[in-house]
């Protein structure tokens, strides 16, 4: 059994938070207390219909608002997987929220109104989805009970999103029509569909292939904590712990370590206290080598083979998650792994309008939720890739020095 | 193809082991807070896991309510000594002395709000910058929002409109002087995640866990161990039956549920049959209000 991440972008209007709680309680993951507790709150409302929404809206604020203000996630297994949903609010201001959902997962359910077709935010959801690599793209067309489940409705809006999609370049686009208040091709087929002949929500969660997303070619080990014992029964005991974060390492494989460039070699791998012969991603292992190389928090073990970048000098597509705005000049410091490095943002080259892609002038000041592609001198060497080739190792994370906040999302180029 | 796969168990192992040495990486004085629950037993064990053959960077902390069952505590003083590592204990007994606080009253009266003080007096005394915790977003609404690395104000405070972006595996734990991180690194693990790795790992748990008899006090439904703490009323029955506990909490604010199961398949087996979540079936403190978890957690709260 693997897992699967995955985030819903859409509105409140969309059916998103009625979606997920069909699916948890469909895949009998919500228990009889739960749902007491939230049929208790839908008899307090107007319409008294049971609200499988009020399962994922998790603070008093979002109840008594009816919003969803932040990432919340919700798990469920199936006999074939494990599922964490990030759930992420819609609004225009929360971009940032699907930023963050975004980032841990394989793939993106984007859920689109039958009656309204491909709108503003399906597009904005779907660039942002872009912009993080996302592997797998689902288009959950909702609301089919409101168009007579038509299949003319759910095939114009599968033409309007592939000319979107294709515009993104986005791949392995996967199109569902769904009604997530009915149950309809959630978990098993709707009748009322049957013209449409694919898979069910449940069933191409539970078989899409994940696999293409760990990036076996590329050895990345970053350096989090050295494990030096210091007691009698372990003198020279010293040993890297860290997590493999893409490739595979073997015993006696060559390694370099960036971003001082020593050269050395895998003397031996041990996890759980256990020595073995390769650690792959994603595990954590700890890993010793044959020379006594200065290695500390922050290094980056690599297989000489397929080594990454090292330099001072990145660019970098940031989202903007702070009030504060953010303009050419500013310093902050920027965290990839477990490095962390002085950085200024020397200039902003553009801003990547999230509605149309298009590349705008630069602002004078970067706003909230705002998406530019910037140029950043690091104080160190920085150890990376680029986003697109290697996610694990081409993200990075901007903190204001003052006030410790994460302001910035980069995506090296 | 699949021999580069790994199984889910290892994956939650993995990012689990990952985020206690972040948390050694980035922190100067962390602390694990204990509880001798099944939850704190397995950070324990994959701490082990991130740590050994080197000391654990960081103190075991039981904040001691006095209403704890006896087979817990043992436990954690059999197990502290066994693994050499340090544990602290503080008692909200000594809180409620120093802080003239006012215990509560009433039939099940539950220090569990009062335990706020003395964690928050503990991180003070020894200047804990991160306090590891055994809570999974699966537990409850509120928890399902809170990040791994939770930043909290001096007084201890959860501010969920204010909460950093946590991106990929990158975890921030930049703060200010006085504030304090709350780390949770087994927040992707769901009940089921936690018994299935316990067997597989073969973890040792206090004998609360497996079934025993236990004389208890029916209460709405729930089934409350007789202890001193708790205040009979003269209708009141006190009957005997075979339970376990599905949590362990304070006696008086964990129920226990009825079952035969002895070993932890049939535990297993019967957490994959139960109707009923694990806090609404054995948390008494829960069910005060809607938000109850999510005000505790606004005012200091783990």
């Amino acid at each position: 059994m693997d897992i699967l991440r995955f985030i819903t972008a859409g509105s409140v209007d969309d059916g998103k938070s009625t979606l997920i709680g069909r699916l948890l309680y469909d895949s009998k993951s919500i228990l009889i207390d739960q749902l007491e507790a939230i049929e208790k709150q839908s008899r307090n409302r107007e319409d008294g219909e049971i609200d499988l929404a009020l399962l994922t809206d998790g603070l008093r604020a979002e109840r008594e608002q009816g919003i969803t203000i932040d990432v919340a996630y919700k798990y469920f297994t199936t006999p074939k997987r494990k599922f964490i949903i990030a759930d992420a609010p819609g609004h225009i201001q929360y971009t940032r929220n699907m930023v963050t959902g975004a980032s841990n997962s394989d793939l993106v359910v984007i859920l689109v109104d039958a009656r309204n077709g491909v709108v503003e935010q399906t597009r904005r959801h779907s660039i942002i989805a872009s912009l993080l690599n996302l592997p797998q793209v689902v288009v959950a067309i909702n609301k089919m009970d409101l168009v007579g489940y038509s299949r003319d409705v759910y095939n114009n809006i599968v033409i309007d999103y592939s000319s979107v999609a294709n515009s993104l370049g986005l791949k392995n686009v996967t199109y569902i029509p769904i009604s997530a208040l009915n149950g309809d091709n959630i978990v098993d087929k709707s009748e009322a569909l049957d013209w449409y002949d694919g898979p069910s929500m449940l069933e191409l969660l539970e078989t899409v292939e994940v696999t293409q997303d760990v990036n076996l070619a590329d050895a990345r080990f970053p350096v989090q904590y050295v494990i030096r014992p210091q007691t009698e029964e372990h003198h020279d005991y010293r040993g890297y712990a860290g997590k493999v974060i893409s490739g595979i390492y073997r015993k006696g494989d060559k390694v370099l370590v960036q971003p001082s460039g020593h050269a050395s070699s895998i003397r031996a791998i041990e996890s759980g206290g256990v020595e073995i012969e390769e650690a792959f991603a994603p595990q954590s292992v700890v890993l010793h080598l044959k020379d006594d190389v200065d290695i500390s928090r922050g290094d980056v073990i690599v297989r000489d083979d397929n080594p990454p970048s090292v330099s001072q000098d990145l660019e970098a597509v940031v989202c903007w998650m702070d009030s504060k705005p953010l303009a050419a000049g500013d310093k902050f410091l920027l965290q990839i792994n477990s490095r962390v490095v002085k950085a200024i943002v020397k200039e902003i080259e553009y801003r990547i309008n999230v509605n149309s892609l298009q590349n705008e002038p630069a602002p004078g000041s970067v706003s909230l939720n705002d998406v530019v592609k910037v140029k950043i001198r690091t104080a160190q060497p920085v150890v990376f890739d680029k986003y697109r080739q290697l996610r694990a190792n081409g993200g990075a994370i901007l903190i204001d020095e003052t006030s410790n906040v994460t302001v910035g999302a980069c995506m090296i180029a | 193809m699949q021999k580069y796969k790994l199984d889910y168990l290892d994956q939650l192992e993995s990012e689990a082991i990952h985020i206690f040495r972040e948390v050694a990486g980035q922190f100067e004085r962390p602390a694990l807070l204990f509880s001798g629950g099944k939850d704190s037993i397995t950070l324990v064990h994959l701490a082990l896991k991130a740590f050994r053959p080197g000391k654990f960077p960081f103190p075991l902390v039981h904040i001691d309510t006095g209403h704890n069952f006896q087979e817990a505590l043992d436990y954690r003083d059999a197990m502290a000594e066994r693994i050499g590592e340090k544990l602290i204990v503080r008692k909200v007994e000594d809180t409620i002395r120093e802080k003239r606080l006012t215990e509560p009253k009433g039939k099940f009266a539950s220090r569990n709000a009062l335990q706020t003080f003395t964690l928050l007096d503990t991180i003070e005394e020894f200047k804990f910058d991160a306090c590891i915790g055994g809570a999974r977003r699966d537990e409850e609404k509120a928890r399902a929002k809170e990040r791994i690395f939770s930043v909290r104000d001096e007084f201890g405070q959860w501010n969920p409109k204010l909460q950093r972006p946590e991106l990929w595996n990158t975890y921030n734990g930049r703060i200010h002087k006085g504030e304090n991180v709350r780390v949770f690194p087994i927040s992707n693990w769901t009940e089921l995640d936690v018994w299935n790795y316990i067997r597989r790992e073969k973890i040792d748990l206090p004998s609360i866990y497996y079934s025993h008899e236990r004389k208890v006090l029916e209460h709405e439904g729930q089934l409350v161990a007789m202890s001193e703490f708790i205040n009979l009323e003269p209708s009141d029955t006190v009957i005997t039956k075979r339970v376990r506990y599905r949590t362990v909490g304070d006696m008086t604010c964990t129920a226990a549920v009825e079952s035969t199961a002895s070993n932890i398949d049939d535990i297993i087996s019967e957490i994959i049959a139960t109707k009923t979540s694990e806090r609404g079936e054995t948390r008494i403190d829960d069910k005060v209000s809607e938000a109850a978890m999510e005000d505790r957690k606004k005012n200091g709260y783990f």
